[in-house]
């Protein structure tokens, strides 16, 4: 009796592995399966359209168009003449069989993209062809049209999902569009809407042979919403004429809300180079790393530099708020700011008042380095440790939204750099204080800040001691939105009453100081030019040093002002030959809607300008070439 | 004596009977969902897939009567005989046989096909049981071992030059029975570590395999020698080290057979199996569709004929093969679990019954008989549930083929007529 145990045992052991499966398949996996994942249900989608995009003026910026793309499914395709196939859809057999295989890779069962976006005119011709050869269609979608070709940093572009996330995605299909970049990406889930679904049966002929349960599970397609953006779209093509053969990025913010009125990155490209069949080939060139012009690269928001001048209102407001200076007290300069005995260590200042008290007032206007290196020195020296004064120093900075992203509404882009206490106690084998890290008075240092950031500084200013997190989009189908992210004031530690002598001093600047040759009759312009060093390079063998970059924040009016922004240069020497008359430029567009007759002369200077001759020196002859051949 | 010629019913094991005529039914029922088109519900049109197998269940019944009418004895007398007849129609097959998909084996007879190899399995177990009854007969002699073994090889060996590796395979069952007459469990063992080894070299690769073994044993021997001492490895040196070289070439082996004897499509197979690659289109795909349509039926099933993926027709060879994949679907857990549990309680009772035959020839039978219905239920079912890897066999008395429910009918018809006589003294 014993013998025939194992063969008892053996079937029970079986009979449970088989039930216990079954279990599986059936009862856990059982519900996931059904019914979409199903070889019986074929799924139509409908396609919505996708939301239009305009400027706060109501100017259309985005809008929709078709297109056409050829669609394969390897399982179905039946032998056809490649032939006449290939001619059909002006392709070549290589691109044929490279297409084929790509799709089979990725899944024979479902449908993949063999053709993107024919032109209209073939797709007419195609549609009566196309039933011919089991396995290919044709599907219609949407793709983007821009009306307005400017600000396509801001805007983004919209793009096949990649394959890995189409596969992942319970929403997106290989071939579907999504937005990639700009606004397009980070309101993709508002403007694409939902695609509508179709249930239907289907035999292994894939013969439709009715719907998939009297169409219960079916949904319509849902459009995608309308936005409208904070900006000024008019603004923003002037700036970037006016950035024509220059490069940098200008940041403008309306400071009583946080709206972006503009966000420029030069050079830029016309938003339509990344629409239809064309869009692979420009995009290569756009995104070419070895392309020293960038194009896609936002400089507003990814570019961090050290803030140079702008930075030392900062230090000037803390040094009010902190006590440690007044509206009266003064410093003396003698050409530069000793900070320590050695020769070396001495700072260089261009205000060129020597020997005798220099005020606040002053020393923002004529940009005086020792006046700020004092103050500093006091900030950071007030208590008895500096690492808690540079603390103090870091709370006050941060405040202001610089050191860390700002929570804009746009892919984020870089956090910048403040320094506290530790930063240096960990640097530092031995003790230190404020000479050690004396560059940040006047904001060269460590201290790193990116335009968009100096922008909502300078609207922090302009607000009297705060501001609202710039944001890019303003309506949400015509409902203004209400993320608390964007609605809500945000209080730097600054007292109000600091910010008067500041500012007047700002005024100043743009009255008798670096600014003085860029007014506009009847705008008060507040503002503060800057330079932040260009490093040595070496081109060719030879050492290159080229301008400086300049930098320049200002807002106006001076009373309930509209426009804060921040011009950033590359190479563009001291701040009033470039970036001052822009400036100048935009707020008086911006506020008057048009640029006044005597001041044309400034703007007809301002798109002459070009500063390629400084940028080709730095690249090197090798590379020269190298962009040539492509 | 009298009253068992006059009644070829008494004696009978209904309880057979009644899961048989359950079984039959319900594939036929399948069957006809499996195979049924939208604009033909004829039931009775032969040219139908579910026409014909209705047709092979009517003619299942007379070959029932002719094997119940024979008496007992006669099984075990022309035993040897009816095996030699049928080695011989598969050795026919090879000049005379009709080539479907690659493999001779079929005989074709106009409308009409017979698949040898599916009556063999009765034959070969009714000679298999008469070469182990033998009175004169010891297992422990190697020579009688090697007797049994061609027995039970030789029609696996022809059945492989076919080519049909699927249903050779199902010899390997007669393993039970030889088991259950005496051979040692090692030869068992021993095909369970070699496939072991083999499936764990293809999923680890050789090298892996072999550096790891090396370390497992030299554990265990060294276990070994510190528990028995010097005298353990001055005795057994020779067994340590052989079985370092044997399981070193067995692992070198196959790496070497899997990458340069196999072909590429049965590598595909185990691959897909094991979870190397995953393609549920091309060599993945009807194991994938056949588990996607049993997990849609979910707990209580589609319904009857309200599949939809049986009925789109998306599951290749469903009427055959993947028949199990339409219960799933259309019945659901219950369907699929009462399937099992039908298989299993009909393999129990025939084991049952085999034990408590006082004669030896009609015990080795029925064991023979459940051995054969086990292995085919475990490669059937275990192949559309995703469990092994796709190897073409029916389930038994579920598919459609007449070869493949006549085959199984007289080999569990042949078990009833021997076990309603068990209790005459013959």
């Amino acid at each position: 009796m014993q013998r025939s145990f194992l063969l008892y045992f053996l079937i029970t052991l079986v009979g449970v592995v088989f039930i216990g499966r079954l279990f599986q398949l059936q009862i856990i996996k059982g519900e996931t399966y059904d019914p979409i994942h199903n070889a019986a249900v074929k799924i139509e989608y409908d396609y919505p359209e996708r939301g239009y995009v305009y400027d706060r003026n109501g100017k259309l910026l985005v809008a929709n168009q078709l297109s056409y793309d050829v669609m394969v499914q390897p399982d179905q395709v039946k032998p056809l003449d490649t032939l006449e196939f290939c001619n059909l859809l002006k392709i070549d057999k290589k691109y044929f069989l490279k297409e084929f295989k790509r799709a089979e890779r990725y899944a024979s069962y479902l449908p993949s993209v063999f053709l993107k976006q024919l032109a209209k005119e073939d797709f007419a011709f195609l549609q009566e062809k196309m039933h011919k050869y089991t396995g290919f269609y044709i599907q219609k979608r949407i793709i983007r049209d821009y009306p307005i070709k400017a600000a396509a940093n801001v805007l983004g572009y919209i793009g096949e999902v990649n394959e890995e996330k189409a596969k992942k995605s319970d929403y997106y299909q290989s071939g579907e569009l999504e937005g990639k970049e700009g606004v397009e990406r980070q309101y993709e889930d508002i403007l694409r809407g939902r695609k509508g679904k179709k249930y239907l049966h289907r035999n292994r002929f894939n013969k439709v042979t009715g719907s998939y349960k009297n169409g219960i599970n079916d949904t319509l397609p849902e459009n995608g919403k309308d936005l409208t953006l904070t900006l000024d779209i008019d603004l923003q093509l002037y700036a970037q004429q006016l950035m024509k053969g220059k490069r940098g990025g200008i940041v403008a913010i309306e400071p009583s809300t946080g709206e972006i009125l503009a966000l420029v990155t030069a050079p830029s490209y016309d938003p339509n180079m990344l629409v239809g069949r064309k869009r692979s080939k420009n995009s290569i060139i756009l995104m070419d790393k070895n392309n020293p012009e960038k194009p896609t690269y936002d400089r507003g928001l990814m570019g961090a530099y050290p803030p140079g001048s702008p930075f030392k209102m900062m230090n000037a407001l803390i040094g009010l708020q902190e006590g440690v200076i007044s509206e009266q007290s003064y410093f003396r300069c003698f050409g530069g700011y000793r900070y320590g005995n050695r020769a070396n260590e001495f700072m260089k200042c261009h205000c060129d008042i020597y020997n005798s008290p220099i005020r606040l007032k002053t020393a923002i206007a004529r940009s005086c380095n020792s006046y700020f290196s004092g103050t500093y020195k006091k900030i950071v020296e007030k208590n008895n440790k500096p690492s808690e004064g540079l603390d103090n120093w870091n709370r006050h900075v941060t405040s202001f939204g610089l050191g860390n992203y700002l929570g804009y509404d746009l892919p984020a882009g870089q956090k910048g750099f403040i320094p506290n206490g530790k930063y240096y106690d960990d640097r530092n084998k031995y003790t230190w204080n404020a000479s050690t890290n004396i560059s940040n008075a006047i904001g060269q240092g460590e201290v790193l800040t990116t335009p968009i950031q100096l922008a909502n500084f300078t609207a922090a200013i302009a607000n009297r001691g705060y501001f609202y997190t710039p944001h890019i989009v303003k309506k949400i189908d015509s409902k203004t939105i209400d993320t608390p992210n964007f609605t809500v004031k945000k209080q730097t530690t600054i007292n109000k009453e600091y910010f008067a002598p500041v500012i007047e001093a700002m005024h100043e600047v743009f009255k008798t100081g670096t600014g003085k040759y860029s007014q506009v009759k009847g705008i008060e312009i507040c503002g503060k030019t800057g330079t932040a060093e260009n490093s040595i390079k070496m081109v060719d063998g030879v050492k290159i040093q080229a301008a400086d970059h300049s930098i320049l924040v200002a807002f106006a009016p001076k009373d309930n002002p509209k426009i804060a922004l921040a011009v950033f240069v590359e190479n563009g020497g001291y701040g009033s030959t470039i970036a001052a008359p822009i400036t100048s430029l935009l707020i008086e567009k911006y506020i008057n809607r048009t640029v006044s007759k005597r001041n044309k002369y400034r703007e007809q200077a301002m798109l002459n300008m070009s500063l390629q001759e400084v940028y080709d020196l730095q690249i090197p002859k090798s590379k020269k070439i190298a962009s040539g051949t492509k | 004596m009298r009253q068992e010629r006059n009644n070829i019913f008494a004696g009978i094991d209904w309880i057979l009977v009644f899961l048989y005529i359950t079984l039959v039914g319900f594939g036929w029922l399948n069957i006809f969902a499996a195979s049924k088109t939208e604009d033909n519900h004829q039931i009775l049109d032969f040219s139908t897939k579910y026409g014909k197998q209705i047709l092979w269940i009517g003619f299942s019944f007379p070959l029932i009567i002719v094997i119940l009418f024979f008496n007992s004895k006669f099984y075990e007398k022309f035993a040897s005989i009816l095996y030699i007849i049928s080695i011989l129609s598969l050795i026919l097959l090879f000049p005379l046989g009709k080539e479907i998909n690659g493999a001779k084996s079929w005989f074709n007879f106009g409308a009409m096909s017979l698949q040898p190899s599916e009556f063999v399995k009765a034959f070969t177990t009714l000679a298999v049981a008469k070469l182990l009854s033998d009175r004169q007969y010891n297992f422990k002699l190697v020579k009688n071992q090697i007797k049994a073994f061609i027995i039970v090889f030789f029609p696996a060996f022809l059945i492989t030059l076919q080519p049909d590796a699927g249903s050779a395979l199902i010899y390997l069952s007669f393993f039970f029975v030889l088991n259950r007459e005496g051979l040692t469990l090692n030869y068992i063992l021993l095909g369970a570590t070699i496939i072991t080894l083999f499936i764990l070299t293809i999923f680890f690769g050789a090298s892996n395999m072999i550096i790891s073994l090396f370390i497992i044993i030299s554990i265990a021997s060294t276990y070994l020698i510190y528990k028995g001492g010097k005298r353990f490895f001055r005795f057994n040196w020779h067994k340590v080290l052989g079985i370092y070289v044997i399981v070193g070439l067995f692992i070198f082996g196959t790496g070497f057979t899997y990458k340069n004897v196999f072909k590429q499509h049965h590598r595909d197979r185990f691959e897909v199996l094991l979870g190397l690659k995953i393609d549920n289109k091309n060599i993945g795909y009807n194991s994938h569709q056949s588990e996607l349509t049993i997990s849609s039926g979910g707990f209580w099933g589609k319904g009857y004929l309200k599949g939809n993926i049986t009925q789109g027709d998306f599951v290749p060879e469903q009427h055959t093969d993947y028949i199990f994949s339409t219960v799933g679907e259309e019945w659901g857990f219950l369907g699929t679990s009462l399937v099992v549990i039908l298989f299993m309680l009909m393999m129990y009772r025939i084991i049952y019954l085999a034990e408590t035959h006082s004669n030896k020839f009609g015990r080795i039978y029925g064991y023979g008989l459940a051995s054969i219905l086990f292995f085919h239920v475990i490669v059937n079912i275990g192949m559309v549930i995703g469990l092994l890897p796709t190897v073409g066999i029916p389930l038994p008395f579920f598919s459609y083929g007449g070869s493949s429910l006549w085959g199984f009918t007289i080999l569990l018809f042949i078990f009833i007529r021997l076990d309603a006589h068990k209790n005459y003294d013959w």
